[in-house]
Parts: C-alpha cells; sequence; structure tokens
C-alpha cells in the first residue's frame, strides 16, 4: 500500500505501529503526550498507548536519556526525543559518557538498544540553538551510529530499522521538511542499509542527507538545462558511513561535491572528501569541492540564508569542480 | 496571580521506625563477615597498589557499614544496584565476584567483568551522578513490568551536587518509580569538605523539595543501615522513591594517588567516632566467631590475590568486539589493520 504523507506524519506512523507491535517500546521527552510534541509528531499516541508508555518528562534532557539508559538496562527499547538539535548538548554526558558505552562496559551484557529523535538542523527561522547540525559530534563518538532520512518514506522505513537495531541508534529528522509530503510504500521499503541514488548522473556526484537532499535534487535539475547531468547520492547513514556506495557513484563521475548544513571544520565533509582521496586516488578528475555551513554558531533567522548552502552556493561548488 | 496553597504532602515520616530496630544474629554475622571482607580488600588493595599490581585504587575503608549493609538489605531476586568507583562493600555485600570487580582496578577492562544483570550490580564507572538516573529508569521498568523490583542508586556528597542526581530525584518522584538514593555522606568529595560542597550540609534535606521521605542514618552502624535500607526499599516499592543520608566518614585518602595531609588534619582525622569494623563486632559480641571470621577474610582476599596474580591477560580484539552488538565495516576494517600491524611473527 502506497500512501501520500508529510515526514512528520510518516514518522507518526511508524512510532504508532511499533508502539503496537513491541510491547517493550516507549516514548517519552518533553511535551510528546497530551501535546504530541512541537511539530506533532508523536500526536495521538498518549491517547492510544496511555501515559505509561507515552509519557511527558520533566524538562530535563541529561533526565531523559539517562532515564533511556536505565530503561535499555532493563530490557525495555525506549525511543525518546529531544525538542530541539541544540537540547542535545544537556544530554551530552548521558549520551557519550553512559549511552555510547555501556555496552562496552558490561561487554555486552546490556546493550543500549534505543532511538534517540533529533529533530535537526535549521530552516525554519526557529531561536538560537533549535537550529543545530550536530551529526559530526554524534558520528564521533565511539559506540553510536546516526542516521537522517531525507523524505516520508525513508523517514517511515527507517525509523522502523532503527528500532530493530541492538545498538544506540541518534535519528536526525529534517524538521524543514516535516510538512513536505511524499509516497510511502509500506510494503516496499527498499534496502533500508547504506546510502540511496536519489537521482542518477553522468558528470559530478552531489553526496547530501537530510534537508540538504531535495536542495540538491533541485540543483541537478537546473544544472540538466545546461546539459550537466548530475548524480545525487542521499547518504542516509552518517555512521556507519555507506563506503562503498558513496566510492561507486564518485568513481562513475570522477567529480564530489559534498553538501551539509553543520560548519565545515572536522564536519563529515572532511570525512568523507578523505574517504574519496584514499579510495580514488588518481581517479578523481578534480578535488572533492564542499558547500557547508560556516565556523560560525548558527545565526538567528535573518542570516540563516546566509548559512545554510544554498541552490546558487551549491551551483557554485558544482561549477568549482566541473571547471577544475 | 495569587499565590496558590501549597499543594505539597508532607513525606512520610520512616526513621526512627517505632519500635526500634533488631537485626537477628545470624543476619549481623553475614554483615559483619562481609565487612571484613571488605575491609580486608581496601587494606590489601593498597598494598597491591604500592607493589605495582594495580595502578590506582580509592579505597572505602570506614564506609564497610553503609554499604555493606544496604546492599544485603537488596532482594537479589528482583532488585538492583547502581555504583560508581568507591563501592566494594555493595560489591562484596552482593556476593558478586572480586576477581571480576577488580579487573576493573587491575586496568584489564573499564568496569571489569561482571554481567550487571547476574550480580545484580552496574558496572564501576567515574562519572558520579550519572547513574542515578539509570537507577531511575530501570527503576520505572520494574514498575511497568510488575516485578516488584527496585533500584538503589549509590552516590556521595561530591556527586549530590551533580544535576544529573536532582534530575533522576525529580524524575522518580513525579513518576513514583521504587528507587532508593543512597547517600553516604563520608564528609569528602576528594580534597572538597562537606561545608564547600553541600549547602546546609544534608543531602536528605534536598529530598523534602522533592516531596519524598528521607532518613538520615548512622552510616557506620550497620544494624541500623540494613534496617533503615530494608524500611526504604519496602517504602518504593509501594509508594516511590526515598532518600537515605547514611553518615560516615572517608577514613582513607581518595585515592592511592592522593595525599589527604594537604587538606585534612590528623586531629580531624583522630577525633572520629568509632570505626564501623569495630561497632559490628560489639553488635555480633562472639569474640570466638570474630576471630574466625577474620581469617576466613583473610583467606577469602588472598584468594583473590592469587587469582589477579594468575597471568589474567586481556584480548586486544575485545577492544573492537564490544562497541557495538553489530560492529561497523569501519571498526572490522580498523580491528583486521590492528590484527596485521601488531602480529609480530
Amino acid at each position: 500500500m502506497t500512501e501520500q504523507l508529510s515526514t512528520q506524519k510518516a514518522i507518526n506512523t511508524a512510532l504508532r505501529e511499533i508502539l503496537a507491535d513491541d510491547a517493550k517500546s516507549l516514548v517519552f521527552g518533553e511535551d510528546v503526550g497530551k501535546l504530541g510534541g512541537v511539530f506533532r509528531v508523536t500526536d495521538g499516541l498518549q491517547t492510544e498507548f496511555g501515559a505509561h508508555r507515552v509519557i511527558d518528562t520533566p524538562l530535563a534532557e541529561s533526565g531523559i536519556l539517562g532515564m533511556a539508559a536505565g530503561l535499555a538496562m532493563a530490557g525495555h527499547r525506549p525511543i525518546p526525543e529531544v525538542q530541539f538539535d541544540g537540547f542535545a548538548y544537556p544530554a551530552m554526558n548521558q549520551i557519550i559518557s553512559q549511552i555510547a558505552r555501556t555496552n562496552y562496559r558490561s561487554r555486552g551484557a546490556t546493550p543500549m538498544q534505543m532511538v534517540l529523535r533529533i529533530p535537526s538542523y535549521g530552516g525554519i527561522r526557529a531561536p538560537e540553538l533549535h537550529g543545530e547540525s550536530i551529526e559530526a559530534t554524534l558520528a564521533h563518538v565511539p559506540g553510536l551510529k546516526v542516521v537522517s532520512p531525507s523524505n516520508p518514506h525513508q523517514a517511515y522505513h527507517l525509523l522502523r530499522r532503527a528500532h530493530e537495531m541492538p545498538d544506540p541508534v541518534m535519528f536526525m529528522e529534517p524538521k524543514s521538511r516535516y510538512w513536505n509530503r511524499g509516497d510511502v510504500d509500506f510494503e516496499n521499503p527498499g534496502d533500508l542499509e547504506g546510502s540511496l541514488v536519489a537521482r542518477e548522473g553522468e558528470d559530478l556526484t552531489i553526496i547530501a542527507w537530510g534537508a540538504m537532499v531535495a536542495r540538491s535534487l533541485e540543483v541537478a535539475e537546473l544544472a540538466a538545462e545546461d546539459d550537466v547531468s548530475i548524480e545525487v547520492v542521499d547518504a542516509r547513514w552518517l555512521k556507519p558511513l555507506d563506503e562503498d556506495g558513496l566510492v561507486a557513484s564518485v568513481a562513475k563521475t570522477g567529480r564530489a561535491v559534498i553538501v551539509h548544513e553543520a560548519p565545515r571544520t572536522a564536519g563529515l565533509g572532511a570525512e568523507i572528501g578523505q574517504l574519496l582521496t584514499e579510495r580514488l586516488w588518481g581517479k578523481l578528475e578534480a578535488p572533492v569541492e564542499r558547500v557547508t555551513g560556516y565556523d560560525v554558531p548558527t545565526p538567528a533567522g535573518d542570516l540563516e540564508d546566509e548559512y545554510i548552502p544554498s541552490i546558487d552556493r551549491i551551483l557554485f561548488g558544482v561549477q568549482r569542480s566541473l571547471e577544475y | 496571580m495569587p499565590v496558590p496553597p501549597s499543594s505539597a504532602a508532607q513525606p512520610a515520616q520512616l526513621w526512627p521506625p517505632q519500635n526500634g530496630v533488631t537485626v537477628d544474629v545470624e543476619t549481623l554475622r553475614g554483615l559483619a563477615e562481609r565487612m571484613l571482607v571488605t575491609r580486608v580488600l581496601d587494606t590489601e588493595a593498597v598494598r597491591w597498589q604500592r607493589q605495582g599490581i594495580l595502578p590506582a585504587f580509592p579505597p572505602a575503608i570506614g564506609q564497610e557499614a553503609a554499604q555493606v549493609g544496604s546492599a544485603m538489605a537488596l532482594d537479589r531476586a528482583r532488585d538492583m544496584a547502581f555504583i560508581t568507583y568507591r563501592d566494594h562493600g555493595v560489591v562484596v555485600g552482593l556476593d558478586s565476584d572480586l576477581t571480576d570487580y577488580m579487573g576493573s582496578h587491575l586496568a584489564l577492562w573499564n568496569g571489569g567483568f561482571a554481567d550487571p544483570n547476574k550480580v545484580r550490580h552496574s558496572p564501576l564507572q567515574a562519572v558520579v551522578g550519572a547513574t542515578a538516573l539509570h537507577a531511575m529508569g530501570w527503576a520505572y521498568a520494574q514498575k511497568l513490568d510488575g516485578t516488584g523490583g527496585a533500584a538503589i542508586a549509590y552516590f556521595g556528597d561530591g556527586a549530590s551536587s551533580q544535576g544529573d542526581v536532582h534530575e533522576a530525584m525529580n524524575f522518580a518522584a513525579v513518576s513514583k518509580s521504587p528507587v532508593v538514593f543512597f547517600v553516604q555522606n563520608n564528609g569528602w568529595s576528594l580534597s572538597t569538605p562537606l561545608d564547600l560542597q553541600v549547602a546546609g550540609g544534608s543531602v536528605a534535606a534536598r529530598a523534602s523539595g522533592y516531596s519524598m521521605p528521607s532518613m538520615r542514618i548512622d552510616g557506620d552502624d550497620v544494624g541500623e543501615v540494613y534496617a533503615a535500607t530494608q524500611i526504604a526499599l519496602e517504602h518504593a516499592r509501594e509508594h516511590g522513591p526515598v532518600v537515605i543520608e547514611a553518615f560516615t566518614y572517608r577514613r582513607g585518602p581518595h585515592a592511592t594517588s592522593d595525599d589527604p595531609s594537604r587538606y585534612r588534619s590528623l586531629e580531624e582525622e583522630r577525633a572520629l567516632g568509632p570505626d564501623p569494623i569495630d561497632v559490628a563486632r560489639q553488635l555480633v559480641a562472639d569474640e570466638a566467631w570474630w576471630a574466625e571470621a577474620e581469617q576466613r577474610a583473610e583467606q577469602a582476599v588472598d584468594a583473590v590475590r592469587v587469582q589477579m596474580q594468575s597471568p589474567r591477560t586481556i584480548d586486544g580484539n575485545d577492544m573492537f568486539d564490544y562497541v557495538f552488538q553489530e560492529k561497523t565495516p569501519q571498526l572490522v576494517k580498523q580491528q583486521e589493520q590492528w590484527r596485521e600491524e601488531t602480529d609480530l611473527d
């Protein structure tokens, strides 16, 4: 069955099915119950599954994640939410020193099976610390897995997949895409491992994730008008990165532009660029280009468009690569 | 807006119990015996550190009654202890394998070798206070599952300053989760004394802010600790969280690398009350039994020493194998490279 849904509704549907199928699953966080979350992603779940399984927690992110760790130790499979990306910072002690290494510390005896949902990235003119791109920070921590869907179909299926995984998964939802609709094919998830070619092309590969996938697809459409054939790869899994998939695309096109909202220095663009250089040394037609946020705190709404890679900035990146 | 009437209910008064405390002789002997093992282990471990067997060790000398007394009050079939790094008395009190536990201090594996689900205590770890939240989440799970189990969260006066402890107390009180917050107020957080650490001097006083009962007890009297923890656990199972503040004293240094003479005087150390081991000896009141128990404790710790010295090596593969349940391809590659580059044959 295929249905047209927004990403927000697709995640809501996945959560509803998980709660129905898995008695050990719980959804909790700030305002996720009665209100249904500030983005209404958890709308209706408390009514359906009860306040004991869909919990409005006190306002304390470390508490939310520490509670998740304790639940996982007891064999439950929590799906906590931090309300906004920047609110993951107060929870970093629990994420980094506890959740990421409890499996290690206990030599595998107490796995931390959980999915932390993080409404992520910018693009909605939100206040400070409501538009952070923290994927590299999380990917750097041993013991965590990181995934970021780009559309409703991916959001639905990747969340269900993440919930089945025995390790802690950081699920980064592109909040600027919550309301964009798309087909969700419930029966045919497609391959949920690794990256995905979102558009095929011959001349150059753009690697992106989250909200930057849709923007890169627009860039590819514009470039096609100038007879430039761009392949867009949705990285999806940021840890582990799909090394073979990313390399295969760039081996074909010879050119790569990596697009992310996060600051450039020590961002995942650097990691992917290093991967491509290592695996495709001598075969690249041009140096790997990066189009990213700047090394500045995510600016206030009025400057957001200067910060987040725009279609024009991505086109400049494409041009630099093609003209090298 | 007018000030609403205060809705905070007066928390239950759990301590002291109306009929006093009586602990039977058999239980007292079990407690005393494990206190002796803890004391001998601590004394010996400091020697092992001086001999170069252990890189460092944080002795719990003086806290045996608080740790053993509370741990033995737990129901091992359904309860769970969440510990940090100075809780060997809890480990002994739960009859957890000491060689497995000492694997952490031997620098073989951070957290030791025990399976928490079997030994009923979490691995030891260094970020104090963080485990109070794990206790809360674990306890909430027991409530959901209807096991009747309760969690006990161990921390000290120093850790009580951590935000996580307050978040745990509030979460537990709001959700009425079965948690006993067991504070060992030992007077010192490394070199920082209580008056610089805890405003007002009592961690238990904070419980009222979270509408939960608190008990201030003599942490050096093992009978009192055992009885108080039993009362707290039963209350927690039925009604929700309780704070126990056990007053005790860290009679040794923070760790073998520490020099307490830089921050406290011998006069202060001499002015302490009776050693909890002597208190236990008086409670047991059987010198013949005591002498035998001392011997058994020496033998038990000697067995640990022998096991520790028979060369137990750690496989470097473990470093890679326990990061995830499902290893990433990157980690597989790094492990292969590590094997190739360290294979000197």
